[in-house]
């Protein structure tokens, strides 16, 4: 009768009585004077997907990290199932049936598939055994789920989509009936998306209990029944999906009415400011990383590059900006030329005026132990700003920062305190006031709203945009698809070094773009979970 | 011609006496640096435990007691250790260094005032060490063509302690790839946050990789001061200690490739002693000094980059913060 038991083993769960698989009551956790959770109700459904949603630093890691007994809650209480339980450490957690994909992998790269699975349930002191039933639970994995996954690949070599079903796999091979995601989207293709989406469907259907934590609104609005959502660690709302809008989950998670889509007049391009012809690059082990890369910015316009995380885009972008030097090819800025017998610094590249922000802002683009005042010259501390003398002018440093703190809209910054002390969104509008300020005529921007909040993405939006029509040619690398389709006049898509299509503003959509992303050619109509399925496994 | 082979034949067995103890200290090494902390107070374990050993074979009478004591006083210091880096994320190195310098003064000390023999321990008699053991028919065997001295110069007549350093490799292989206990090792000097998101101690499995490190060194101290000398000599582990983790390195953290290293350090130093005083040709008699210093020369050179480059654990050297 129970003939398809997954290997959750939950198959008669869906048709059970739907009760409440996990209640939190009165949750609040401090760190010091901060509360990161204030009396945290929520109630999720037995065999449901349940969202979390809201900025970043609104809580939702850390009632994670209380659910997975990470960290232990000051007061408050859990129920499983109705049962009160203590959580006190992740093996608590897992022996309550609760699971969980970390955001950032738990897997040891230099183990195979196999060893990472098996860690922590190697069921004896030798492994030979537990080898054996490690690698039968992968092939029912495979059978009854379509997670198919190679045991004996090293983990380190596969991408990113299969590593994540890896740690799905570890999240439920002891049979857990509450499984946690945490932002498990953040680096996957929109096809690889789908197919997670589809792995957890199945699993709903066999009665496990899903917790989607995410910033995404489409994401909540495909898959979730019920959402709930935190404002500075408070839950400030439940909806069920079908009752709510995406406008009003924004509105809910940021306090006040944000704009989704920033308004975006067509671009008036004129004369070409950079032209990258034949551009490649190694590296440090050898590998080609960049190949034949070529294309022309204008002034006026925003390229976006699309890709996934890893192909290339933060090499091009290190390059361009004089941080890495020319492998092969060339490139014209501003009537200068660029190759590996001349190149330029980030200095020389900003005197003549590109300007970049970078990917990372906590290793390029802030000294995190700086005054806001410091970073907000940084770059340009032998320019007029810092009073272009031998000595720093303090006064004048300090009213430049003050004027940009006012202008990009800076919460509590004040022109001293520390870079580190400041929120995300808040460090990355200091580095976007000094380089937009700066009045580049070229600038090169990298992945501007990664763990910035929705509130503070709309602000820089708008001051790309502004900045484009003040006539800069403005380069976007983003891994956000979203982001780039609604900021780039033109996009180009790069997959594993190489430049594999170029798409108009308009003309994109999100599908065809996510194929390239992966590599394949771009495909009229194919359903999207069968070519991530397919396309999942090419990669390998 | 004949000659020339039994003379490499005797080289060879001193080898392997000289690469016993790096052998056990390269292994302890392996466990703890596998586990992500870095280990460079081998080499005060070696004299600690060195010391311990003939100190309380001296007192009691009995090696074997002596053995268990160095293999205790040994795990004690990983635990110290393991408290200053584990428990309270201290400094590795400063920690390691600090047990080194311990090391250093309290066998000194302790030495003066316990026996006042200018830091030496009392000599040992010949039933109060590790003596060589003949291996079975290794007389008889002598005169089969070439593996009859092999067997009977090279691999039989050793002591106890080098058998046992001749296991330990096999054995530190063994756990690490094939139990349980291995495979958690391995994966909490890569990623710790993987291993306590399944549920198991960091804390508690980083303190087990460090007491059988400590243990193993434990042994090596024995050799040096019951086995392979007879007492303790003040700062006898002379660095063996230290050319251990180089041959850990060197291994690029795998068992039978730091035996490799080991062996190598063995036989240099093996050469070091016999060809004192030799007249090469061209160059004439080489300083002993110069000999003496070959290890190290080689193991600057190697490690500046003839070896390629060691792949080290990924989370080596940083306390693990939840």
């Amino acid at each position: 009768m129970t003939e398809t038991v997954g290997p959750v083993g939950q198959a008669a769960g869906a048709q059970s009585a739907p009760g409440l698989a996990l209640e939190l009551e009165k949750i609040s956790k401090s760190f010091g004077p901060v509360r990161a959770n204030r009396d945290i109700d929520l109630a999720v459904e037995a065999g449901t997907i349940h969202g979390i949603i809201g900025e970043n630093g609104a809580g939702k890691s850390t009632l994670m990290k209380i659910l997975y007994g990470m960290q232990g809650a000051d007061t408050g209480r859990m129920l499983i199932g109705g049962q009160a339980v203590d959580i006190r450490s992740s093996a608590d957690a897992i022996a309550k049936g609760i699971g969980m994909v970390h955001q950032h992998f738990m897997l040891v790269p230099t183990f195979s598939v196999l060893e990472n699975v098996m860690l922590g349930t190697e069921g004896g002191a030798l492994l030979a055994e537990g080898r054996a039933a490690t690698r039968k639970l992968l092939a029912e994995f495979a059978e009854h789920y379509g997670m198919k996954v190679d045991p004996d690949a090293r983990v380190g070599d596969l991408p990113v989509g299969i590593r994540q079903r890896v740690e799905i796999i570890k999240a439920l091979k002891g049979g857990a009936k509450i499984l946690i995601l945490d932002e498990p989207t953040g680096v996957l293709t929109p096809q690889e998306t789908e197919g997670l989406f589809d792995i957890l469907r199945v699993l709903k259907a066999d009665g496990v209990t899903i917790l989607l934590i995410t910033h995404k609104l489409d994401e909540i609005m495909a898959i979730t029944d019920r959402v709930s959502i935190m404002r500075r660690g408070e839950m400030v709302g439940h909806r069920d999906t079908k009752d709510t809008n995406p406008q009003e989950l924004a509105e809910l998670m940021v306090g006040r009415k944000v704009l989704l889509q920033v308004d975006h007049s067509p671009a008036e391009p004129k004369e070409t400011r950079l032209s990258v012809s034949g551009l490649g690059a190694r590296s440090q082990a050898g590998y080609k990383v960049l190949e034949d890369i070529s294309f022309e910015l204008r002034s006026g316009e925003i390229l976006g590059v699309a890709g996934v995380s890893g192909n290339g885009q933060s090499e091009l972008m290190e390059i361009l900006s004089g941080m890495r030097p020319v492998g092969e090819g060339h490139f014209e800025v501003l009537g200068h030329r660029v190759d590996n017998r001349k190149p330029k610094d980030p200095a020389a590249m900003r005197d003549i005026g590109l300007g970049h922000i970078p990917e990372d802002r906590h290793h390029h683009g802030l000294i995190l132990n700086f005054q806001v005042q410091e970073n907000a010259i940084l770059g340009y501390h032998n320019g007029e700003v810092a009073g272009a003398g031998l000595l720093m002018d303090r006064a004048k440093i300090y009213q430049h920062s003050k004027r940009l703190i006012e202008d990009f809209d800076v919460r509590n910054g004040r022109a001293t305190v520390l870079a580190k002390h400041l929120s995300g969104g808040n460090q990355q509008k200091v580095v976007i006031a000094r380089e937009v300020d700066a009045e580049p005529k070229v600038l090169i921007v990298g992945q501007p709203t990664r763990g910035v909040d929705v509130g503070a993405i709309e602000f820089i939006h708008k001051q790309l945009i502004a900045l484009r029509d003040r006539g800069c040619a403005v380069l976007l690398i983003s891994v956000e698809l979203e982001e780039i389709m609604s900021l780039s006049d033109r996009i180009i898509v790069m997959n594993a070094g190489r430049l594999v299509g170029e798409v108009a503003r308009g003309q994109a959509d999100e599908n065809e773009l996510g194929l390239m992303m992966g590599g394949g050619r771009a495909r009229p109509k194919v359903p999207a979970a069968q070519a991530a399925a397919s396309g999942g496994e090419s990669h390998v | 011609m004949n000659d020339l082979a039994f003379q490499l034949l005797l080289a060879l067995d001193a080898s392997i006496r000289l690469a016993a103890p790096l052998m056990l200290c390269a292994m302890a090494g392996i466990f703890s640096e596998r586990s992500g902390i870095v280990d460079i107070s081998l080499e005060g374990k070696l004299l600690a435990s060195a010391f311990v050993a003939a100190a309380v074979t001296a007192a009691t009478g009995s090696v074997w007691v002596g053995l268990g004591a160095a293999m205790l006083s040994s795990m004690m210091l990983s635990v110290v250790h393991g408290f200053a880096t584990i428990t309270h994320r201290g400094d590795q190195v400063v920690s390691g260094l600090a047990i080194n310098m311990l090391a250093t003064g309290f066998t000194i000390v302790v030495g003066h005032a316990v026996f006042a023999r200018g830091g030496q321990t009392p000599a040992l008699t010949d039933n109060q060490r590790f003596g060589p053991i003949t291996l079975p028919f290794a007389d008889q065997l002598n005169a089969v063509p070439v593996l009859g001295p092999i067997y009977k110069e090279l691999l039989s007549g050793h002591s106890l302690l080098v058998y046992m350093a001749l296991i330990a490799v096999p054995m530190t292989a063994f756990v690490l790839y094939r139990s349980r206990f291995g495979l958690r090792l391995r994966a909490v000097g890569e990623v710790p946050e993987a291993v306590d998101t399944a549920g198991i101690s960091v804390f508690w499995l980083r303190y087990r990789a460090l007491m059988f490190g400590g243990l193993l060194c434990g042994i090596a101290g024995a050799y040096l001061s019951t086995a392979s000398g007879a007492g303790f000599v003040r700062e006898m582990s002379a660095g063996k200690g230290y050319i251990a983790l180089a041959a850990v390195i060197f291994g690029n953290w795998q068992p039978f490739r730091a035996l490799g290293a080991c062996f190598m350090f063995g036989f240099l130093e093996a050469m070091t002693a016999r060809l004192e005083g030799v007249d090469f040709p061209v160059v004439g008699v080489l300083p002993t000094q110069l000999m003496q210093a070959l290890p190290y020369l080689l193991t600057v050179l190697l490690l500046a980059g003839f070896i390629g480059r060691p792949t080290p654990p990924a989370a080596i050297g940083q306390p693990y913060v939840k």
